[in-house]
């Protein structure tokens, strides 16, 4: 039987991956007739004048023909008299870089196209970067469109010199240059006659005989348990795929986390009760005695990382960007649980490879970044094993694929000390929200409208997906203060409090909104002394005259007969604010008018 | 040194339909251990007779933790639907048959209806039964090489509430760490079978001698010549064009599906090897044998999006 080799095709849009593996497939005969016909009859009628247009036959999409690009991965399936083969063939553009992360996590072995007149660029770098991200340690350049430069050696030759230089930085990746045109068919199965320069193998040839066997010596068993079949009482299995090394019945394995020790009492390869169990192979393991062990648990006979912290290289995929403090669920292995990202280190910078310190990550950066997660689980290293250092992030509102990664470092700490050395921050809090958390300060008379708009404000946020709280006199003098009147002395202290609990909302990562008459300047300040940085005084101005027309809780009245004493505005003074970070009138404006003067405003201090 | 080289690239020693088998086991211990209501979609053709077939080793000595579905259009050949319940008996599964009743009722029928019938009968049933017993997760047979819209499909491939494909809009899907979750009213269809071909598919029948309905082997048939296809009279309900006679003819099927709609083609093969034979020198892919798939490029994926399978 054949072996099996899958590899991708990728570099930059109008490269000619497609047309590559299209013409490919073409001249080893390997297309059905009817897909030959239909190839050269799409060529006639498409644009690209009479030729027959190898790219036709993997453009799948209908948006992809209509725009003449590829937007996803296509997988195509030949098989030569030496090997079967599987080619990803990934999109060029560069904001489908994650479809093409994608192919690249799929496959053993990259073809990266050049175009022979531009060389190598900084697409041709970002791939090779996201191929060894992911694994591949093997990399054919093609140099294509040599038909273009008239074979010319020389320039093949420094296009080769520039892919080995910036391939010297790498570790581990094997790499071999190949002059080809895709249109014309030079070097794809056979050597041509226009490169009698070049004495390396043709594209298909080094395809069929490329050796990915790794020399890592003797591996160890290593197992995710993928679930617990226990279809009665005589029989629990454990299912899973062998990732590395083998099993035999007899044989003592560890499980992790629970650090127990039993033997084999039966091995089944799918429905076949055998005698050894290899890598990749779907196995059910019965052991011989009762074991704490679950999907996403792991049976290995060497002793893995068991951590809740690692770091990790990763390629953010998702539109919104990644902030410090975000949680996702981590899915790695086989075992799926909540983590945190407690620190973005720095990203990479696609074409030289130096580090540049960021707090937040893009689409389609690669990053180095630190994961939390809510429990400890079995991590490794990506380099010494592949199933259980590569994970992703899943997010948990929208449930997509945010990232991709590979754990660099799995990190060790005394079981006691969680969260110790590393408290969470503000920061941190505020990042899970993905949120700048501010104290919206609303001063003004009483009937200004600060409530309304307080509170009209607030509820637009969360509409948007801010975190917010927010404080009025209805919830703040019923509890918390329901200690205190109404007096300069018990005025002041109500403010104290209220600002020493906005402090603490923002630390918390809310975004807090008061809304409080707070008639003096000092006041303001003593607030703005505790809430720091954060406090925006939004000043509403509705002047008294209107205020006291609108008198909805009929207070002013009293106020003016003397009922109620030190009555801001009447009877006790109100300061305004000299320099107020937002101010608003609300005479003659309609409501929500008003909000959107206000949220317009606030807006810069949410960033 | 020895023991080195024993353990040195196992996987590598593994025959492409081994880890082909291994992936698709692999899909669907997942699919069972992380969704909360999965079926298996039954369509009884030889892809699904794989699938069947991985799934009772999946589970094995287990039976699969999840249920069958067959959309029934009652349009099937009838040797078909006698396979279907002598499997589900023999192997002691849970069989679902659903067919969309007010289409039966109202007489749809691929003679008179054309698209509409293949929308009605096979489209709505599909989101019908689905929706019937609320599955979250339904695997299929569908294989990237069938098709060009199908080769750039992910294995895990999400459906919104109205079971429409977002082909521009695929969750990234790395490694084997596949994502399976879903907003509520979401479904996914899952192809464990992605990465096989027809040759793989005709290969690993004969490696594990699946059982599969009699119509793949040539036998004499009555059948009519109408246009490129070979259409066999399987009941009294055929309509016939003017001029078109019943024939016996040595004939097979390459793809099963309602008789009306399905081609077959005109072969010796009648036996397993032959048909391997047969199939390794093929002059024709696969789905041309299915009628109604010769229509604009693209009809394929535009099923798609609306919800065929």
């Amino acid at each position: 039987m054949k072996s099996l080799l899958k590899f991708i095709t990728c570099g930059s849009v109008d490269d000619g991956k497609s047309t590559l593996i299209g013409h490919m497939l073409y001249d080893a005969k390997l297309l059905f007739a009817d897909q030959e016909k239909a190839l050269e009859l799409d060529s006639k009628i498409g644009s690209r004048g009479g030729d027959i247009d190898y790219s036709l036959l993997l453009d799948g999409l209908m948006a992809e023909r209509e725009q003449g690009i590829t937007i996803d991965v296509a997988y195509r399936y030949f098989t030569t008299d030496d090997r079967s083969f599987i080619v990803a063939d990934t999109p060029g553009h560069e904001q489908y870089t994650r479809n093409m992360a994608v192919g690249a996590s799929f496959a053993d072995l990259a073809v990266i196209l050049v175009d022979a007149s531009k060389g190598v660029i900084s697409q041709t770098k970002r791939h090779a970067r996201i191929c060894s991200l992911m694994g591949i340690r093997h990399m054919v350049l093609a140099v294509n469109k040599m038909d273009l430069i008239d074979y010319d050696e020389e320039a093949f030759s420094n296009i080769r010199r520039d892919f080995e230089m910036f391939l010297s930085t790498f570790t581990d990746v094997e790499a071999t240059v190949i002059p080809v045109s895709a249109t014309e068919g030079d070097n794809i199965t056979e050597n041509s006659s226009n490169t009698p320069w070049y004495d390396g193998p043709s594209l298909l040839t080094y395809l069929e005989d490329a050796d990915l066997t790794k020399d890592e010596g003797e591996v160890p068993f290593v197992m995710p348990v993928q679930r617990v079949s226990r279809p009665g009482n005589h029989f629990r299995g454990f299912q899973g795929q062998i990732e590395s090394g083998q099993i035999r019945p007899g044989d003592e394995v560890l499980t992790l986390p629970s650090r127990e020790r039993a033997s084999v009492k039966s091995l089944l390869v799918t429905d076949e009760e055998v005698g050894e169990g290899v890598a990749g192979q779907p196995v059910t393991v019965q052991l011989d005695r009762e074991v704490d062990v679950s999907r996403g648990n792991v049976l290995t006979n060497t002793d893995l990382p068991v951590t809740d912290r690692f770091t990790a290289s990763l390629l953010w995929m998702d539109d919104e960007p990644l902030t410090e403090g975000k949680n996702f669920l981590v899915k790695a292995g086989t075992k799926t649980i909540p983590g945190t990202v407690v620190a973005i280190h720095y990203k990479t910078d696609i074409n030289i490879g130096n580090q540049i310190k960021v707090s937040r990550g893009e689409k389609n950066e690669l990053l180095t970044i630190e994961v939390v997660t809510a429990e400890r689980s079995v991590f490794d290293t990506f380099r010494s094993n592949e199933t259980l250092g590569g994970f992703i992030l899943i997010d948990r509102v929208t449930n997509s694929t945010a990232a991709s990664g590979v754990i660099e470092e799995t990190i060790q700490r005394s079981p006691n000390t969680v969260w110790e050395d590393t408290s969470v921050t503000r920061d941190l809090r505020a990042g899970q929200k993905g949120q700048n958390p501010v104290t919206l300060w609303f001063t003004g008379l009483s009937g200004s409208g600060k409530s309304t708009l307080a509170s009209e404000v607030e509820e637009q946020l969360v509409r948007e997906g801010y975190h917010t709280m927010l404080l009025d006199g209805d919830n703040v003098r019923h509890g918390l203060n329901g200690d205190l009147g109404f007096d300069p002395g018990d005025r002041f202290e109500n403010i104290r409090r209220v600002a020493e609990v906005s402090r603490l909302m923002n630390e918390a990562g809310l975004i807090t909104l008061t809304s409080f008459i707070s008639p003096y300047r000092t006041d303001r300040e003593k607030a703005k002394g505790i809430i720091g940085e954060a406090f925006v005084e939004v000043y509403v101005s509705t002047p008294l005259q209107v205020c006291e027309e609108r008198d909805v809780k009929g207070l002013y009245k009293k106020a003016r007969t003397g009922k109620i004493s030190d009555f801001t505005g009447v009877s006790a003074p109100y300061e305004p604010p000299v320099n107020p970070d937002v101010e608003i009138d609300t005479t003659d404006v309609p409501l929500e008018v008003a909000v959107n003067n206000v949220l317009k405003e606030i807006r810069k201090y949410l960033e | 040194m020895k023991v080195k080289a024993q353990a040195k690239n196992q996987e590598a020693a593994l025959t492409h339909l081994d880890r082909l088998e291994a992936e698709a086991i692999y899909i669907i211990r997942e699919v069972a251990a992380e969704c909360e209501k999965p079926v298996m979609l039954y369509s009884i053709g030889k892809d699904s007779s794989v699938m069947l077939h991985l799934a009772m080793k999946a589970f094995y000595p287990e039976k699969p933790p999840f249920p069958f579905m067959h959309i029934d259009t009652t349009w099937k050949f009838r040797e078909m639907i006698e396979f279907r319940d002598r499997k589900a008996r023999e192997l002691g599964i849970d069989m679902i048959v659903h067919t969309n009743r007010q289409g039966a009722e109202e007489g749809i029928n691929p003679f008179d209806h054309g698209a509409n019938y293949t929308d009605i009968m096979k489209t709505q049933a599909l989101k019908e039964g689905l929706d019937k017993y609320g599955f979250d997760a339904a695997f299929g047979g569908g294989r990237r090489d069938e098709e060009k819209s199908r080769a750039k499909e992910r294995v895990f491939s999400f459906r919104n509430e109205n079971h429409a494909w977002d082909p521009k809009n695929q969750k990234p899907e790395m490694w084997k760490l596949y994502n399976t979750r879903i907003n509520k009213g979401e479904s996914m269809r899952v192809f464990p079978l992605s990465n096989w071909t027809e040759k793989d598919i005709w290969q690993y029948i004969r490696k594990e001698n699946i059982d599969i309905v009699p119509l793949y082997y040539a036998k004499e048939r009555p059948v009519v010549y109408r246009e490129d296809n070979i259409v066999m009279v399987d009941d009294d309900r055929m309509r016939f064009e003017p001029g078109e006679e019943v024939v016996n003819r040595k004939v097979r099927f390459r793809t099963l599906g309602c008789y009306p709609l399905t081609g077959g083609i005109e072969s010796e093969a009648e036996t397993l090897d032959e048909i391997i034979e047969e199939t390794l020198g093929a002059v024709s892919s696969e789905r041309t044998s299915r009628v109604i798939d010769q229509e604009a490029a693209g009809s394929m994926e535009r099923r798609k999006r609306e919800g065929y399978f």
